[in-house]
């Protein structure tokens, strides 16, 4: 299967309630499936195609609201329209989930896959302190594993979770092991989950508000403290993260999702020519792994960040090594996918090899 | 055993479906497969092309500049892909539409007259099936029973009928494949 | 002489604020419109007795802290979206009654595309529309209804169609959309008025009952701050300026 369908799949298996998206290449396979499979005969899940992006993060937001696993994809240009409501979201501390299926960009760039949004996903993305629970998949696999992971996360720190991924793994087709079948949540389940605080209709409690105001400056602060706190929980304990060939590695690639695949390749490669080369793949990019990476720092000679982009996680691998060893960026740019060998070649002439 | 191969050509010439049945059929024998398309415009009838690597081990990279074998059904693709295919590596190619034929020596070079064998037997249809074919007689990577199983598993059950008519055209394949270049 | 306790008696009582309305004192300025129609959704909702199944959604204006003043469950939307809001919100909760209230900056400027499309589809949800034709809680500013020649913060020598285009009738182009059952535009300013607003408001909420489609009310208020009058000479203005271009009554009901 492919990824993205993958996504829908695992969607449905999950128990999620809610699928609201707008068609954008290279991920409308997400929503094609929903309406292919039907799930609102299977589980009930509703799945509703919107006007636009901005409407379909919208009606996330009032889904989520009432408490409901609810979730929306689409891609770059798509997720930018999305930020409104994500922020909205993070502000009123709703769960859900966003899956975004990155290509090139500025604006409408191109539709071939890039790695240029990590900024847009770990940085918040709109307006606000705030940060979204961000997780890279690798592989079909964890298109489909971090749905269910995704949602689990949403939940536990009532917070939006992205799953990040490119037009590689949401193109590309592999073997998986699709989740058995969870029922979706019923409506005791949901009130002992979310009751103090979901849309439900008012009876015999005080009236549940989802909001994301407050006029005051000083009550916003609290809020924003409170906020923060969450962040500094989910940061000690959320960090996921896998080393390949760390080991004795004299040198590290650090790269995450499709990047982190074609390093493996790389990897290998180097090891042939008798190059000690490791790569550490960041899970979650929020929380980022930022102590391994501090540890790694200490044991090898220099570590290369591998993106589809500019150089963007470099920037918190640099953070993470605060100095220590040399770390440099790679990466081909605007949709253009860097093989194994290319990055074989950057990581010797950014080293001198 | 790890097989890494580009196919490309025209997009309606099912390439992507082409694709998709070997990695179907190395799933059927319990390989590991990748299937990565190139995507977009290109599936309206421009260049299309597919990677896919079939592997007892674990697959690192999906994207690749370099290939075990590389199929070529047009010019556009044989322009790009013929230096991606690795030293001793394998290039299978139809010659209709080719006006500049692969040219290195260091790789072994077949060719099959998809095309043509396909018109000849009055189907269009088939020609991916019949270039598989001849893939699959110079690179046995796949028992053609587990073609037949990928098939079944990769259609739906109302083209279920088609499957017989698909593996008669990779048996034409595997008959009138030809060499060029043999190392 | 009758003490006070003997008239405040039960039998006595002719007239009380519904419980729906919070004793939250309301931030709006005198002689604003939205006190009235809060009332009069809070007034339905309890005679409908769907306190427990009714959700509100608050816009971005200065109805924004409507979740203040009705005791029933609320979402706070963002700039326009409540229609998009109230569509997840009904799509995943079918069973209850989901209503937006909305201004005319929110729901025909930046939220134009939302309440199209929910109309369009039918949503099973009851909007509120109030029409002042300015924005209020930004400082008076032009808004798509503002009539001609009207003077706002933006439009400070009179709103120029060769400048800022034309007053838009956004509810006669929804009652277009093959989604609305029922479009109806209505004012609050005298007693007969905001008696005629509910029995409105009460169809539209009856609509959702019977899972008709969407139902719309606008009313036609005042904004005398913006519009910089007392609040009678508002009144007065609205009628002379505002029902020429929006008049009253029922546009559609199927």
């Amino acid at each position: 299967m492919k990824g993205n369908e993958v996504i829908a799949e695992a969607a449905i298996r999950c128990g999620c309630d809610g699928y609201f998206g707008y068609p954008i290449t290279p991920q409308s396979e997400v929503m094609e499936t929903l309406m292919l499979r039907k799930p609102w005969e299977e589980t009930g899940m509703v799945v509703l195609q919107a006007e636009s992006e901005v409407a379909a993060i919208n009606m996330v937001y009032g889904a989520a609201a009432c408490g409901k696993k609810v979730m929306t994809s689409s891609s770059s240009p798509g997720i930018s329209l999305k930020q409104e409501g994500i922020t909205y979201l993070a502000g009123a501390e709703l769960p859900c989930l966003v899956v975004d299926v990155v290509r090139g960009g500025p604006g409408l760039g191109t539709i071939q896959p890039a790695q240029s949004d990590y900024f847009q996903a770990t940085k918040g993305g709109g307006h606000g302190d705030y940060h979204l629970i961000v997780l890279a998949p690798a592989s079909v696999q964890e298109m489909n594993d971090f749905v269910d992971l995704g949602f689990e996360l949403a939940f536990k720190y009532r917070n939006p979770a992205m799953i990040l991924s490119d037009g590689v793994i949401g193109q590309m087709m592999e073997k998986v092991e699709l989740s058995p079948y969870k029922p979706r949540w019923t409506d005791e389940e949901i009130e002992k989950i979310s009751g103090s605080w979901a849309l439900r209709g008012k009876k015999n409690r005080k009236r549940n508000i989802v909001t994301s105001l407050e006029l005051d400056s000083y009550g916003q602060e609290k809020f924003n403290l409170k906020l923060q706190a969450k962040y500094r929980e989910i940061e000690a304990k959320e960090v996921r993260y896998e080393e390949i060939a760390c080991e004795d590695a004299d040198y590290v690639l650090v790269a995450y999702g499709s990047s982190a695949r074609i390093c493996q390749k790389t990897v290998k490669l180097a090891r042939e020519q008798g190059i000690k080369l490791g790569l550490f793949r960041p899970i979650t990019l929020y929380p980022f792994p930022t102590e391994a990476i501090t540890k790694l720092a200490g044991r090898v000679k220099g570590m290369l960040s591998v993106e589809m982009s500019a150089g963007q996680m470099v920037y918190d691998v640099r953070l993470a090594v605060n100095g220590k060893v040399k770390v440099e960026h790679y990466g081909r740019l605007g949709g253009v996918i860097h093989a194994p060998e290319e990055v074989l070649e950057g990581f010797k002439s950014a080293f001198g090899l | 055993m790890t097989e890494e191969i580009i196919i490309a050509g025209f997009g309606g010439q099912g390439v992507l479906s082409m694709g998709k049945i070997l990695a179907y059929s190395g799933i059927m024998q319990d390989q590991e497969v990748s299937w990565m398309p190139s995507y977009g415009p290109e599936m309206r009838g421009g260049t299309a092309n597919v990677t896919v690597i079939i592997s007892d081990e674990r697959i690192s990279s999906p994207v690749l500049h370099k290939f075990d074998t590389a199929i070529i059904l047009n010019q556009q693709s044989l322009d790009k892909f013929e230096e991606g295919v690795k030293p001793g590596g394998t290039l299978l190619y139809d010659p209709n539409g080719i006006t500049r034929p692969p040219m290195r020596k260091d790789i072994n070079i077949y060719r099959i007259e998809g095309a043509r064998l396909a018109a000849e037997n009055g189907n269009p249809k088939i020609f991916n099936m019949i270039i598989m074919g001849g893939f699959l007689k110079v690179k046995p990577i796949v028992k053609v029973e587990n073609v037949e199983k990928g098939l079944q598993k990769s259609l739906p059950e109302r083209h279920h009928k088609l499957i017989p008519m698909n593996i008669d055209a990779i048996r034409i394949g595997m008959a009138n494949v030809e060499t060029e270049n043999r190392l | 002489m009758s003490h006070i306790q003997d008239i405040t008696k039960p039998e006595h009582l002719v007239y009380r604020k519904t419980p729906l309305l919070t004793d939250n004192i309301m931030h709006y300025c005198p002689g604003c419109t939205h006190g009235v129609v809060h009332k009069l959704v809070g007034e339905v909702i309890e005679e409908l007795n769907i306190q427990d199944q009714a959700i509100g959604v608050s816009p971005v204006g200065c109805s924004v802290l409507a979740y203040n003043y009705l005791d029933i469950d609320w979402a706070q939307a963002a700039h326009g979206r409540a229609p998009a809001v109230a569509t997840g919100i009904s799509r995943l909760h079918p069973e209850k009654y989901v209503f937006t209230y909305q201004g005319d900056g929110d729901l025909a400027s930046i939220g134009c595309a939302e309440i199209m499309h929910a109309c369009s589809r039918g949503e099973n949800i009851v909007v509120i529309f109030i029409n002042n034709a300015i924005y209020g809680m930004t400082g008076g500013q032009m808004a798509p209804t503002t009539l001609l020649g009207q003077v706002t913060a933006t439009t400070p020598y009179g709103r120029d169609p060769k400048l800022n285009g034309f007053p838009m009738k956004i509810t006669e182009l929804l009652a277009q959309l093959d989604g609305t059952c029922y479009v109806t535009r209505q004012s609050a300013d005298t007693p007969g008025a905001v008696r005629k607003a509910k029995n409105a408001i009460k169809k539209a909420f009856q609509n959702t009952r019977l899972r008709k489609g969407t139902s719309f009310v606008e009313i036609v208020g005042t904004c005398n701050s913006g519009w910089k009058m007392t609040p009678v000479d508002a009144n007065t203005w609205m009628r002379e300026n505002m029902f020429p271009k929006y008049p009253l009554g029922d546009i559609k009901d199927i």
